[in-house]
């Protein structure tokens, strides 16, 4: 091979899947973004003049306000959760002996490759006024009437948190990996208590993993679609739910337009910043 | 290793029964006897598996979506292999640019896809069209190949591929007979993975998907938004059997925790 087709060969291999990507990604978010800038009337349809004028309609109406508001809540709410009950479970898995450990990981990440409709089908099975946990507190007493989680903040958020835990799971749980079991086992013959190790220990060397969960957790939340839609329905609307209904239900594609931009800059922004931030931080605390 | 508490443990089996309380619940509602939703108390019964049999939109979404699965896997797979094996072995002048434009769709939201697709598709004729609907689930999918042949393809030594260009294999016969046998458990695993993607993808699908190319998670959501019964139950089963299986073949030969470390 000669040195000049050597310099060409990783432009060659990689040369179709940015043509595809070019031609079939770049071109359609760029379009997009123009469409954003494009009036909108319900008699003419999509009008020909630019302006800014749907992202002003969409950051000065009180109605995408409480939405983007509630979504952001959600995010929020939803990775805190996640943060919660994920990062124990990592712990456990951490701990459980090797046969055990391929056993949970396989119930604990599996279901991240069944389809959302399907396990937001199992929560609204679960939340409905007939279903399982109505019947419950009944039993207990902790309701007098039927009660139903769906068409809930609450009932969105236990679903949701159902969808995304896994990956905070799996997030810390690689961290966990990483750590030497001889810094704990240091801690505990040098005095401290578990809880001390636990503390000063383990949970520093998490944190990468946690922060990395984190932001997943909280980008696929707020760019969710189908258990919002689902389990909040029209009443309890979110950024995806409100650009469906303006792409698919009252047709303005330039207003859906800006609510997509809206939501991909913000996603973007969010992921890029907080790498930046996780690399500089652990870049110090590794030197 | 030390020992877990019970808290732990107490805490480990709640954490388990979360997991798969909403499965097992779709699970059970659908070997009801009975007309509507209810958990069968009385008698398991098959009649909503046949009720399937009755419904050929399902089967025709069911075939849809295992159709596009497979195209577009496979051709996610074509265009990730070559380019992993450029960015994991060669030093070029915007690699890095070039494998995070690869790995972009992973940060953007499905629907701003979905939404993007709709308005460039109608634009160029290609509204409702199979062809619209697996290039786009390419793009969605092609990240996730291409992150799984990365992971195969780096660090592996030139040394064999090295040898047999000096006995005179040429390119091809090379890339055939050592490199693509040294990669396949990354390649296979893409394949399955994207394969699995493009299978259970909603939010995108619902915006490029026509009446005539309908999926079967689409098909679903719009069932579910209508009414919640039996049918839509037993259509979950047959996928959750569907899933667990592919999922126990992914695990045993490339591993489970390999494929999500870094998803996201």
């Amino acid at each position: 091979m000669s040195g000049a087709s050597l310099r060409k060969t990783p432009y060659a291999l990689t040369g179709p899947g940015v043509l595809f990507f070019a031609a079939l990604l770049g071109a359609p978010i760029v379009m997009t973004f123009l469409l954003s800038l494009h009036s909108y009337d319900f008699t003419l349809g999509i009008q020909s003049d630019w302006s800014l004028g749907n992202y002003a309609d969409v950051l000065t109406d009180s109605y995408f306000h409480k939405i983007f508001g509630r979504t952001f809540g959600l995010g929020l709410l939803v990775t805190v959760c996640c943060i919660l009950i994920g990062v124990p479970e990592a712990y456990v898995l951490s701990r459980l002996s090797s046969r055990w450990r391929s056993i949970f990981l396989l119930i604990v990440l599996g279901p991240l490759l069944i389809a959302v409709v399907v396990r937001t089908l199992g929560w609204a099975l679960l939340f409905g006024s007939t279903g399982i946990l109505s019947m419950t507190a009944q039993a207990l007493g902790f309701a007098d009437a039927p009660v139903s989680l769906m068409f809930t903040f609450t009932g969105m958020t236990i679903a949701l948190v159902h969808v995304l835990v896994p990956f905070m799971v799996i997030a810390v749980w690689a961290s966990l990996q990483k750590i030497d079991p001889q810094s704990e086992d240091a801690g505990l013959s040098l005095g401290a208590s578990k809880f001390t190790v636990l503390r000063r220990i383990t949970l520093p060397q998490a944190m990468p993993g946690i922060l990395s969960g984190s932001i997943i957790v909280f980008a696929l939340t707020t760019s969710a679609f189908a258990t919002p839609a689902i389990i909040g329905g029209r009443r309890m609307k979110v950024v995806a739910t409100a650009a469906y209904d303006e792409y698919l239900g009252t047709l303005n594609w330039p207003l859906g337009a800006a609510i997509a931009v809206l939501l991909l800059l913000a996603n973007v922004v969010i992921i890029v910043s907080f790498n930046k931030f996780i690399e500089r931080r652990y870049a110090k605390v590794f030197e | 290793m030390r020992k877990l508490g019970p808290g732990a443990l107490i805490f480990h089996a709640v954490f388990v029964v979360f997991i798969l309380a909403p499965l097992v619940m779709v699970m059970a509602v659908s070997f009801t006897d009975k007309g509507y939703l209810s958990l069968p108390t009385d008698g398991l019964s098959l009649r909503w598996f046949y009720a399937i049999l009755d419904n050929p939109a399902f089967i025709d979404a069911f075939w849809m979506s295992t159709w596009l699965g497979l195209v577009s896997a496979t051709l996610a797979v074509i265009l990730a292999v070559p380019a992993a094996l450029a960015i994991a072995r060669h030093k070029f002048p915007g690699r890095d640019v070039i494998a995070a434009f690869l790995l972009s769709p992973l940060m953007i939201p499905h629907l701003v896809l979905g939404v993007a697709f709709l308005q460039f598709y109608s634009s160029i004729g290609l509204g409702g069209s199979f062809a619209g609907l697996a290039a786009a689930h390419i793009i969605l999918i092609t990240p996730y190949a291409l992150r799984l042949a990365l992971a195969s393809a780096t660090g592996l030594s030139v040394d064999a591929e090295h040898a047999a260009l000096t006995l005179g294999a040429n390119k091809f016969t090379v890339f055939r007979k050592i490199t693509l046998p040294l990669i396949l458990p990354g390649v296979a695993g893409g394949w399955m993975l994207s394969f699995i993607t493009s299978f259970d993808e909603l939010t995108m699908s619902i915006f490029v998907a026509s009446p005539s190319t309908t999926t079967l998670p689409v098909r679903m959501y719009h069932h579910i938004t209508q009414t919640i019964d039996p049918l839509i139950a037993s259509v979950s089963t047959v996928l959750i059997v569907m899933t667990v299986v592919l999922m126990l073949i992914l695990d045993w030969f490339y591993g489970l925790d390999k494929v999500f470390i870094g998803k996201g």
